[in-house]
């Protein structure tokens, strides 16, 4: 009861306050108390040295006690080495570190390593109070936390009085003398062994408790420690009973308000969890509760001998009542037995009903409370969905022949918008929202506006989410906002997916929807606060909020735009990127015209697979490979990857897949600044007149209005120049699959065979990419680059894909697909807002040219559109259509 | 001047000066300006090494800190960034380093008092610019011996000492530990002003200002902004805050997190936005003072002002709004 907090800090805070749990300080980075660990110091193996710390980090140590005290070392030195190291490693160095040593020169050595808030441990008034006053200056200085040992020049204090009247008088010293900070005492009031057989030893553990529970009363702000295992140390070599030693005596301790101790926490045992028996025992030795203590506890001992938390049954959770059951598998992610737990919660209940308000809400809530905190991550939320989909499954039928209704915390609708495909994101919002006890209606992909408005009309549907990947999606949502105002449809309109943005909601979405509001959600994890927040009491606090922040960006971004200076369409040409063409040597392809790959081997494309937007898909940050090793997501990264690995085998070897490619070379040329001429190789007449985005941005003196234009040969350079195309697909035989999983409700495999098909296409596009560079038109035929440089686009010449940054015109597409004649070879067929059919389909063109490179069009003016409707026949208003994204 | 500080932060919300070394590019100095005076004779090219102008060419140092200023800040930044031994090596200049701070202290001292007499209403303070150096603590630079480290905590401590002696010997009113992106180097500051003031028996308060390198929200060395706020409190500073790295309105999630667990003031000196592909800060003042309404309308912060790329419009820009605001009140915290 004080008004004193203890902080403490690694990379990150560790805040001890009257809430707070009891803290475990990790014991097995210690030379005195770890022969393991000493072995390894002395070979001089800190790698392993290190991984001993990792060990205590990651069974829930919450701070390190590193001690180095040993003859046969320097102590210093060691003590500097290790903390270096590990200040390298952030998932040990995010907990802070005791620096444990009797020397003080070790324990200065150690403070001046650490940049967190640590803990000196220890120092004491054994060698006078002067020594003691300085040590603290120093700490203080130091700016760590420090405990005291119940040690006088008297000596060790092994009685209730003795511990405390060392306290008190250290505790005085500290705060009036000084002026330590009370919240930073941390008092050690000796823990000594029990059950030694010596009758002056019996009382040793209650008078630690009761010393305790004195120091936390009297002295205000101070903590009490202790060296946990000290105290079964006449049980070495009896693990049971040591671990139910150390449970009772935490049990107790924390009891009488012993704050943190020092122990190894993957060797904790849980007080319930202990034989009732052998807790007797114990408690009779550590409370002194009868003479006879220490010879019963000694004679069971021989009974029990063997390491207890060596193996632990796995099934151990199938003998809680079916509650617990049914929230493990929740948020374990346990289909396997979920039937039969559902089916017996069912005869337990009254109604079907109750069961999914019941355990199974209450699991979900959990659920949504460690993914809200973020102790869990999307991948488990998915796994927990699929076991709350499976039961709500298996009830669905006793429901309806009881007619229950369901008792939602809303009705959303979601749809992918007309002319995309795209829906992984839409499927994980689906989810996220469905654990947390929305009903949704999800009604796929390619859905027209007045579909998803009728279908929301008679469900009642009280928000609408709309999703797309292309920038094509982004003006139907523009025209699925306005039908609804037109409707006067007055329920929130959510917007989400990879091209949307804050921006282009408040800026083109938002002004045409007043009937209710617009809002922009970034991903999966939001979706839920946002949906509760419009439909909880303060909806119109919040819209109005959203409404304010929305008219902020509306007018900075109007004031961005002021600030852009744009080019004329003929300024920009004239500063083109400039290749000099007259010492331009061409590389003559290997091969001219086109190629079709069939049933492509899916297992050639695992290598190129860059697996960094697949974590990104799932919602974890963090590139690949490191992100495995990351230091808060990195186990479910582990996981997932696995999950990934596993479905990829049997995508291959059960072919789940086809993948189809085509591929041509042909001679082209550059004409009117902006457009490629592409000719049929033998006749020369032209298949294609490619036209070609300039940018249009002012740009530094250096800098150039880049075309893809540029990097072909003008046509009256008189140069043969060429240009390459292709269509990819790894998605063909994918619906077949994912009706299965859906229909098992398994949308955590579902959504893994969408993203798995993504990185497959993108794969093949790369490897294609390098067939075309060192084989079929062979202009790098040297080229050696791992995958990971392919990722980074280290490779001569580019790719560029129609509808994306280089060439943003999604229309010119279709000339491509007409070329390369890609729907009948490939299967591959366009939408009417032209993304690709499977959505596993990627499609661009070869650029040779080792100048060119990857630039993005950003926006341009509509005097350009003009010039591009001219060119390509189009009415310039649908040119503008299509063109919206690039235009304020 | 310790308590004029603390009572002027109670009233209104004080303004940190600008960049130097942007201003310092405007005069087009040579290598002559670097050396008259002083290193005439030095072996080595001197240009660009900023904080010696304050020894050489004091007339502009004084020059910028007067244009600061008339802009309205109302504490200036000695031009003593990198005013340690450790960083004047690069120059073969370790010997110039108490020179460098206790010059660098005197002439803003002069600014500054020439300022609070024609207007005592609001008086100006100096702040002595402590630099992180270009040594790391905790992070090795060698990557294949990361255990290694180029620098001891000691060496450090001396440096920083001989710095904070020759500031507050030249007449500076505040330090200023900034550009935090290492913790420990942060300590080793701290532990040397508290070791000169216990020997010179001074109580010059205190500020400290880290960097938050990423978007990740954490300090180069890996510190997330409360971990950063707890390893530095344990001396009584007068403020903590950030500068540099990123654009005002990056830094805002991270001054909530100072505003809401520091009972120190708070302060803010971002970049004028982040730098563009040719290493320009393109903020207009007006961008950036707008961001920077953000913070004061949510009375995150106590002090503002600029770091990279600012110049005077910009600290007038942040001047003119901070005026229209009451400061952050230190709150009383939970604990």
């Amino acid at each position: 009861m004080s008004e004193y907090t203890l902080k403490l800090s690694g990379l990150e805070p560790l805040i001890v306050t009257k809430e707070s749990n009891f803290i475990n300080v990790g014991e097995r980075t210690n030379v005195t108390g770890s022969r393991k660990f000493l072995r390894l110091i002395q070979e001089g193996n800190f790698e392993e040295a290190i991984d001993v710390a990792r060990d205590q980090v990651d069974g829930g140590a919450q701070i390190i006690d590193v001690n180095m005290d040993e003859g046969m070392l320097d102590g210093v030195e060691s003590m500097v080495k290790f903390l270096n190291l590990i200040a390298a490693e952030p998932d040990i160095a995010r907990v802070p570190v005791m620096i444990d040593s009797s020397k003080w020169e070790i324990i200065e050595a150690g403070l001046q390593c650490i940049q967190g808030k640590g803990v000196v441990n220890s120092i004491s008034l054994k060698e006078g109070e002067e020594q003691f006053k300085n040590q603290a200056r120093k700490v203080k200085m130091y700016g760590a936390a420090v405990i005291v040992m119940a040690f006088d020049e008297k000596g060790q204090a092994d009685s209730y009085e003795r511990r405390i009247e060392i306290c008190k008088r250290s505790y005085d010293i500290l705060v009036n003398e000084v002026g330590f900070y009370p919240g930073d005492i941390i008092f050690d009031p000796n823990i000594f062994p029990v059950a030694t057989g010596m009758e002056e030893h019996n009382n040793n553990a209650l008078d630690f408790f009761n010393a305790t529970k004195w120091i936390r009363k009297n002295l205000p702000g101070a903590h009490v420690s202790g060296g946990v295992s000290n105290v079964s140390f006449s049980f070495r070599g009896n693990n049971v009973v040591r671990e139910a030693m150390h449970a009772a005596f935490l049990y107790h301790g924390i009891q009488n308000g012993m704050t943190m101790g020092i122990v190894n926490p993957t060797m904790l045992e849980v007080y319930d969890e202990v034989d009732k028996e052998l807790m007797e025992y114990v408690e009779d030795v550590l409370l002194n509760r009868r003479p006879d203590a220490t010879e019963r506890l000694l004679e069971y001992a021989e009974t029990v001998k063997g390491d207890a938390k060596e193996k632990k049954v796995d099934l151990e959770w199938r003998n809680q009542p079916v509650g617990k059951r049914i929230a493990h598998a929740l948020i374990k992610g346990i289909t396997e037995f979920i039937d039969e737990d559902v089916e017996e919660a069912r005869q337990q209940f009254d109604a079907p009903l109750e069961v999914i308000e019941g355990p199974l809400m209450d699991g979900m809530n959990i659920v949504g409370d460690l993914f809200g905190a973020g102790k869990m991550f999307l991948p488990q939320v998915v796994k927990s969905a699929r076991v709350m989909k499976k039961a709500v499954a298996y009830l669905t039928p006793y429901i309806e022949a009881e007619k229950g209704a369901g008792n939602s915390r809303g009705k959303i609708l979601l749809a992918t918008v007309k002319g995309d495909v795209h829906d992984i994101g839409k499927n994980i919002v689906g989810v996220v929202l469905g654990c947390n006890n929305f009903e949704v209606i999800d009604m796929g992909v390619m859905v027209p506006a007045d579909k998803i408005l009728e279908r929301a009309q008679a469900e009642n549907a009280q928000i609408i989410g709309l999703s797309g990947l292309i920038t094509p999606s982004l003006d139907e949502m523009v025209h699925v906002a306005k039908e609804m105002e037109r409707l006067n449809l007055d329920i929130p309109l959510l917007i989400g997916g990879a091209t949307t943005s804050r921006v282009h909601t408040a800026v083109k979405i938002d002004p045409h929807f007043e009937a209710n509001q617009s809002i922009h959600v970034l991903d999966a994890s939001r979706s839920v606060t946002v949906a509760e927040k419009l439909l909880g009491g303060d909806r119109e606090s919040f819209k109005k909020e959203i409404r304010s922040e929305y008219e902020k960006v509306r007018e900075n971004h109007a004031k961005n735009r002021q600030r852009k200076e744009f080019l004329t369409l003929e300024e920009a040409t004239s500063n083109k990127f400039p290749i000099d063409w007259n010492q331009f040597q061409v590389k003559k392809p290997n091969q001219i015209g086109s190629k079709t790959l069939k049933d492509f081997d899916l297992n050639l494309l695992r290598n190129y697979i860059d697996w960094t937007p697949f974590f990104m898909t799932w919602e974890l940050a963090g590139k690949y490979p490191n992100i495995l090793e990351d230091e808060i997501v990195g186990q479910e990264a582990q996981k997932l990857f696995a999950d990934a690995n596993s479905m990829l085998d049997q995508i291959i070897s059960e072919k789940w897949l086809t993948a189809n490619a085509v591929l041509g070379v042909w001679p082209a040329n550059s004409v009117n600044e902006n457009d490629i001429e592409i000719y049929d190789a033998s006749t020369k007449e032209v298949l294609n007149i490619q036209h070609c985005i300039r940018q249009q941005t002012k740009k530094s003196a250096q800098a150039h209005n880049m075309s893809l234009a540029d990097f072909i040969a003008p046509k009256n350079s008189g140069k043969e120049d060429f240009i390459g195309g292709f269509v990819v697909t790894t998605g063909l035989g994918i619906e077949k699959k994912i009706a299965e999983f859906e229909a098992d409700h398994d949308d955590y495999s579902s959504i893994m065979l969408k993203a798995l098909a993504d990185r497959l296409a993108e794969a093949f596009a790369e490897y294609l990419h390098e067939y075309v560079r060192k084989e079929y038109w062979g202009y790098a035929a040297d080229e050696d680059l791992s995958n990971e440089e392919l990722i980074k686009e280290k490779y001569k010449g580019i790719r560029p894909a129609p509808g994306y940054p280089a060439c943003p015109d999604h229309t010119e597409k279709i000339g491509l697909f007409k070329m390369l004649n890609a729907t009948e070879l490939t299967g591959v067929s366009l939408t009417e807002s032209l993304a690709m059919l499977p959505a596993a389909s990627v499609s661009g063109w070869y650029f040779a040219n080792p100048e060119s490179k990857y630039f993005g069009i950003q926006k341009i003016k509509e005097d350009q559109v003009e010039s591009l409707a001219q060119r390509k026949g189009y009415d310039s208003n649908e040119m503008k259509r299509w063109l919206s994204s690039l235009l304020d | 001047m310790k308590n004029d500080i603390r009572q002027a932060l109670q009233e209104r919300i004080l303004v940190l000066d600008g960049a130097m070394g942007t201003m310092i590019q405007q005069y087009k100095l040579s290598e002559e300006d670097f050396r008259k005076g002083w290193f005439e004779d030095h072996e080595g090219d001197l240009k660009g090494n900023n904080d010696l102008l304050s020894m050489t060419r004091p007339d502009i140092i004084k020059e910028i800190h007067a244009k600061y200023l008339e802009a309205g800040a109302d504490i200036l930044e000695t031009n003593t960034f990198s005013g340690t031994s450790i960083a004047q090596a690069d120059y073969h200049l370790e010997k110039a380093a108490y020179n460098i701070n206790y010059y660098g202290a005197k002439i803003a001292k002069e600014v500054a008092e020439e300022f609070t007499a024609k207007n005592p209403a609001k008086p100006r303070f100096v702040a002595g610019s402590i630099g992180p150096t270009n040594r790391t603590l905790s992070i090795s630079p060698d990557v294949n011996d990361p255990g290694y480290r180029a620098i001891t905590f000691e060496e450090l401590v001396n440096a920083y000492k001989e710095q904070t002696k020759g500031l507050i010997e030249g007449g500076a009113d505040l330090l200023l530990v900034e550009t935090v992106f290492d913790t420990l180097n942060a300590k080793a500051a701290l532990f040397a002003i508290e070791e000169v003031q216990n020997e010179m028996k001074t109580d010059l308060p205190i500020m400290v200002s880290g960097t938050i390198t990423d978007a990740s929200g954490r300090t180069l060395s890996g510190q997330t902004t409360e971990a950063f706020l707890i390893s530095i409190s344990h001396i009584p500073i007068l403020s903590v805050g950030l500068n540099c790295a990123l654009g005002a309105s990056a830094l805002r999630p991270y001054l909530q997190v100072l505003d809401q667990k520091s009972d120190f003031f708070v302060s803010a000196h971002p970049n004028a936005g982040l730098p563009n592909e040719f290493g320009e800060y393109d903020e207009t003042p007006e961008m950036m003072a707008s961001q920077i309404e953000d913070f004061l309308k949510e009375h995150l912060v106590n002090i503002v002002g600029g770091c990279c790329g600012t110049t005077p419009a910009h600290i007038k820009a942040i001047a003119d709004v901070a005026a229209k605001y009451s400061p952050r009140q230190i709150k009383e915290l939970a604990n």
